[in-house]
Formats: C-alpha cells, structure tokens, sequence
C-alpha cells in the first residue's frame, strides 16, 4: 500500500524558528541511540548474547556436575578445580563474543551498505565527534548488558556448580574477574567496531574479527619455536584480554590479568583511532 | 549574496579530472538547474559542496563558510542525494528521528515533514519496503526537516512517475518562491527548460553554461519551421530559392510530440529553417500550395545543450558520444 501522495507542498516555514539548540555531542549521542535502538540486528544479536553465554554458561556448568565422578580427576583438577571462575565464564563467553564481536562490527558497517553514513555526515559534519558519539554509545550499551550476564553467568555456573566447588563473589579476584568478563567483551566489541569501520564492509569485517578471535591463537600454535609462540601469543587481543575473567595465574603466564586487559584496549584504540583519522580523511 | 559558491573548485579520482577548475555561484529566489551529461560531474561536485568528499583543489562555501563549519547544518542546508541513504530495517519515522536530534529539533517536527511529503501513514514501516517514490518522498522529507534556507537536489525525478515528477517540479518552484536557494541537478534537458529559471550547464567537469534557462535556450540552433503539405517538391523548391532549407522531417523529431503523418497520407513532413514561418505560408500562398500544418520549432534546452558541448568539443575538452546525454 503506498500513501496518498499529497499533490500539494504546503509550507512549514509558517513556523517562523523551529525550536532548536546548537548541536552538541549530547545531541549527537542521542541520535546514536536512536539509530541503534531502530535496527532489528541489534535486537537480534544481543538477545543472541545473553541466551548463548548464560545458556552454554549452564550447559557446560550443568555437564561436568552431572559427569563429576566420571570426568578424569587429572582433566576436572586442570579444568575446573584451578580455577572454577574462569572455566564458568570460559564456557559461556567463547561463543557469546562472537555474537558481541558481529554486532560491532555491524553498527559500523551498515553505516556504509545502507549509505546512511551519508546522511550521518551531512547532519554531523565533524567526523571525529560522530564516530567518538557512536564509540560511546555501542560501548555503554553493551558494557551495561554484558555486566549483567557476566554476574548471571557467575551466579547461575556457581550455583550448578556448588556441590562440588565453592565459589562466591567475596574470593580473592572473583569480583574482579566479574566485573573483568563484562569489560573484556565490552572493549572487544569496540575493536570489532574499529575492524568494522576499517573494512566498511559486513562480511569482511565479520571475517576478519572472527579470525582474530577464533583462528589467530590456533594459527599462532603452528609456530615451531616456544619462546616466539608464548610472547606473541600472549599479546594478541583475544588472549590477552581474556586473562581478566580467570583468577587462577599460571607461572607462564606473561602477562596479569590487567596487564593482558592492557593489552586489548591498546589493540581497541589503535584500531579505533586509525578508523577515525581514515574516516576524517577518506570521502565518505 | 550568493547562497552557494563553488571557487576554482577542482577534484581528482587517481588521474581522472571528475571536477575540473569550476567556479559559480547559486543565487537565492530561483531554481538553478545544475546540467550535464552523465558522468559530467554533478554529483560530485554536489559531495564537494556538502563537504562528503574532498576537494583537490579550490573550494566550496554556503553562506561563505565550508560545510563543516556550518553548526547545525541540516537548518540551513537540505540535500536530497542521488544514492540511497536510509538503512532498509529502520522506520522512516526512525530515520529522520535520528537527523532530528543531531540538530536539536524535536519529534514533532519529524511527524511534520511526514505529513508534509505525505508518508505519515507508512511513517513506522520498514523504509526497505519502499516504492521508488516513496523512497524519494522520505528523501525530501530529510532534506526540509530542518527547514533550510538552501536546497540541493541531485537528479530528484529520476525513476519518478509522472505524478511524481510534477510533485517534485511544483514543490521546487514554491520553494524557490518562498525565496529559498535552489540547486537542481539532471541530466534530463527538457525537465530542467520547465522546472529552472537559471542553469549552470557542466561538461566533463568543466563549466559550459551560466545564465538564465531562455538564454541558453536562445543561444541554441536557429528556430526550424515543421511544414506538412502533399505538395512538398514545388515548396522545397520555392523555400530554396528564398535561400532557406527544407529537409523532410524524420519521425518523431521535435520534442513537443507532434504526431507523424498519419499512414497513407500523401503530404510530408518538412523542417525548414533560415526562413520564418510567415514568409513560408507567404510563398506557399503565393503558388496555391497547400498546406496542412505550419509549425514554428522552438529549440529545446536539448539542442541547446547539444549545441554547447559541441562547442566544447571543438576546444578538445569533451568526448562528443550523444548516446551519453540524449534524453531518457
């Protein structure tokens, strides 16, 4: 059904001074809101999120209670009795970024598929502001929700968990590592969001933070000598960055859990700041 | 004052000149047709004026200040641009929401543009869903949502319907009336010789034409007289000793659709130019030729364009391949 054209213009300049401020960045904050919040993928994917963390969080919970006797003492010691903390965020997490990671990735590449950046930029013509406004909207929105299913995933693992290992928030490093898990997702979606408004396009962009994130560590494991493997290893941004959800330190360990955090907001901020000055720079 | 100044304003795309040293300037009060071939520059010379691309060279101002300068820019400058800028999952309503707040402007507003370009009834249906006009209605909508006193229009009727088209004309026309400063591009010739007052004709990026629509017009080819006579050898004959030329006229030629000969008809259609249509009935009249129809040929903005980049041609600035810029 189409509307019925109006054959007539009618003119709204009757309204002498249409009631407006200068613009802002509170200004162009809000309209990042509205723009995330008007997209079905957002929904979408972070409904995805909260179902697929606390859910494998409970599953994976869920399985080794069930199996305790069964599992091998050595494999459940190295598993889950070192550290009960990171393996309950470890089960729920290693999927759930990805959901994090597309959503990123998304909120700045659609800008370009859809050309919306156009109107964007004729609205907001200083470009620095626009993308900072974007920044700080993506990243409170999901630092808020991935904090609440980060202590979800914490209560709901410990819970499944406790007949067989006592975890509670008040552990050394245990709030830390919550309050941890919600961040490392939160500064990860931003480097999504940074690979995302390099690339300018979806599938690329997707493609390659999930390579980052999934393949890179495996294809680091194919390195012949040790000492290359640990150091670069330890400061790629997934690996890195997911030292502050474990509260267990092993003695190879490079790096601390806020060092390795560190090291993530690095990657983010690089890759954030190049996508600034490039879009500063390219035409859009 | 001008509204719109383009100086020395020159872009580059690796070694291919799209804009090429134009300076012009849009005045307020009139709808300034912006005119060229396809790939003669337009629309990025309209990106250079909103400040999405970089010029290489020179530069563009509104109200003497860059685009990025201007503070809320969307109240003083609204551009409907020729590629899709609107995400296919958000709202119409959603859509202008989002520009609304960047300037400052209440919701209201945005329900105001809708009802305004009449799409207030599909105002919270995906945009994707849009017709083609539709799509165009949201994308005036934007471009008034902040009630701006400078327009910029790229190729606003194209793929339009009739009704459509004469939406857009009317809507032009009354804000070019209201005192606003227009600029319209096409590269259709006979839209822009009813819908603008002034044209800025562009080339290969390089300015061709600046002046008022009649006088671009008139600096077209001399005016041709169409002559339907069953007599038509005993007339050529009279029409060439008077020092003009009859050529029969080919079908469909003229742009103001005048039909052909019906079939079986034994009189021929004929354009004369070098004589006016007076003196051609004159000598018609003076032989008891008959005549069936006695038409004086404006030129259209068409030939005149025509007329101007073969002007252009001669000076090696342009590529002369018709097929380019003959009307759609």
């Amino acid at each position: 059904m189409s509307a019925a054209p109006t054959a007539e213009y009618s003119p709204v300049s009757s309204q002498p001074n249409l009631p407006t401020r200068r613009q802002g960045f509170g200004h162009v904050m809000l309209a990042e809101w509205t723009k995330i919040r008007s997209v079905r993928s957002t929904a979408w994917t972070l409904f995805l999120f909260v179902v697929i963390t606390i859910g494998l969080t409970a599953l994976f919970s869920w399985v080794s209670a069930a199996n305790w006797n069964g599992l091998h003492a050595a494999s459940r010691d190295a598993r889950i009795l070192t550290d009960p903390v990171g393996f309950i965020f470890g089960a729920g997490i290693g999927l759930g970024q990805l959901t994090i990671c597309v959503l990123g990735v998304l909120v700045a590449t659609t800008e370009y598929s859809s050309g919306v950046i156009r109107a964007s930029l004729l609205a907001v013509p200083k470009r620095y502001p626009m993308l900072a406004a974007k920044v700080a909207v993506f990243g409170l929105l999901v630092l808020v929700l991935a904090e609440i299913v980060a202590f979800g995933s914490f209560f709901v693992g410990s819970a499944i968990l406790h007949q067989h290992v006592v975890v509670t928030l008040s552990g050394p490093g245990v709030l830390r590592a919550t309050l941890g898990a919600g961040l490392y997702l939160t500064v990860l979606g931003l480097l999504a969001m940074g690979v995302g408004a390099l690339i300018r396009h979806t599938a690329g962009g997707i493609s390659i933070i999930i390579g980052v994130v999934l393949i890179l560590p495996i294809l680091t494991g194919l390195l012949p000598d040790q000492w290359f493997y640990n150091h670069l290893n330890a400061y790629l941004p997934q690996q890195a960055g997911s030292l502050i959800y474990a509260v267990h330190q092993s003695n190879t360990q490079l790096l601390s859990a806020w060092e390795g955090f560190g090291v993530l907001c690095i990657w983010a901020a690089l890759l954030l700041g190049v996508a600034a000055y490039l879009l500063d720079r390219r035409d859009a | 004052m001008p509204m719109i100044e383009a100086s020395d304003l020159t872009k580059r795309f690796g070694d291919k000149v799209a804009v090429d040293h134009l300076s012009f300037a849009v005045q307020p009060g009139r709808v300034t047709g912006f005119l060229g071939p396809n790939g003669a520059g337009k629309s990025t010379t309209m990106r250079l004026i909103l400040g999405l691309d970089r010029p290489t060279g020179g530069q563009a101002t509104i109200f003497g200040k860059p685009y990025a300068q201007l503070s809320n820019p969307l109240l003083t400058v609204g551009a409907l641009l020729e590629a899709k800028s609107v995400h296919p999952g958000r709202s119409a309503r959603n859509h202008l929401l989002f520009l609304a707040q960047t300037q400052g402007l209440p919701a209201s507003r945005v329900d105001a543009v809708l009802e305004l370009v009449g799409l207030g009834p599909v105002s919270r249906k995906r945009s994707g869903a849009f017709s083609l006009g539709m799509s165009q209605r949201l994308g005036v909508a934007a471009a008034m949502l902040g009630d701006p006193q400078v327009l910029l229009l790229d190729e606003p009727v194209n793929g339009l319907d009739p009704e459509g088209v004469l939406w857009i004309r009317n809507l032009m026309k009354q804000l070019a009336a209201e005192g606003r400063t227009i600029l319209v591009s096409s590269h259709l010739m006979n839209e822009m010789a009813v819908t603008a007052d002034h044209l800025i004709v562009i080339g290969r990026g390089k300015l061709l034409a600046d002046a008022p629509t009649e006088e671009v017009i008139a600096r077209g080819s001399g005016q041709s007289v169409r002559v339907r006579t069953p007599d038509a050898d005993r007339l050529i004959a009279l029409i060439r000793a008077e020092g003009g030329t009859a050529v029969p006229a080919t079908n469909g030629n003229g742009s103001n659709g005048t039909a052909a000969a019906p079939a079986g008809s034994q009189a021929a259609v004929l354009t004369v130019t070098g004589i006016p249509a007076a003196r051609i009935g004159e000598l018609a009249a003076s032989s008891s030729i008959v005549l069936h129809e006695l038409t004086p040929q404006l030129a259209s903005l068409e030939d005149a364009f025509l007329e101007l980049t073969a002007g252009s041609l001669e000076y090696g600035h342009l590529d002369a391949n018709p097929a380019d810029w003959s009307s759609q």
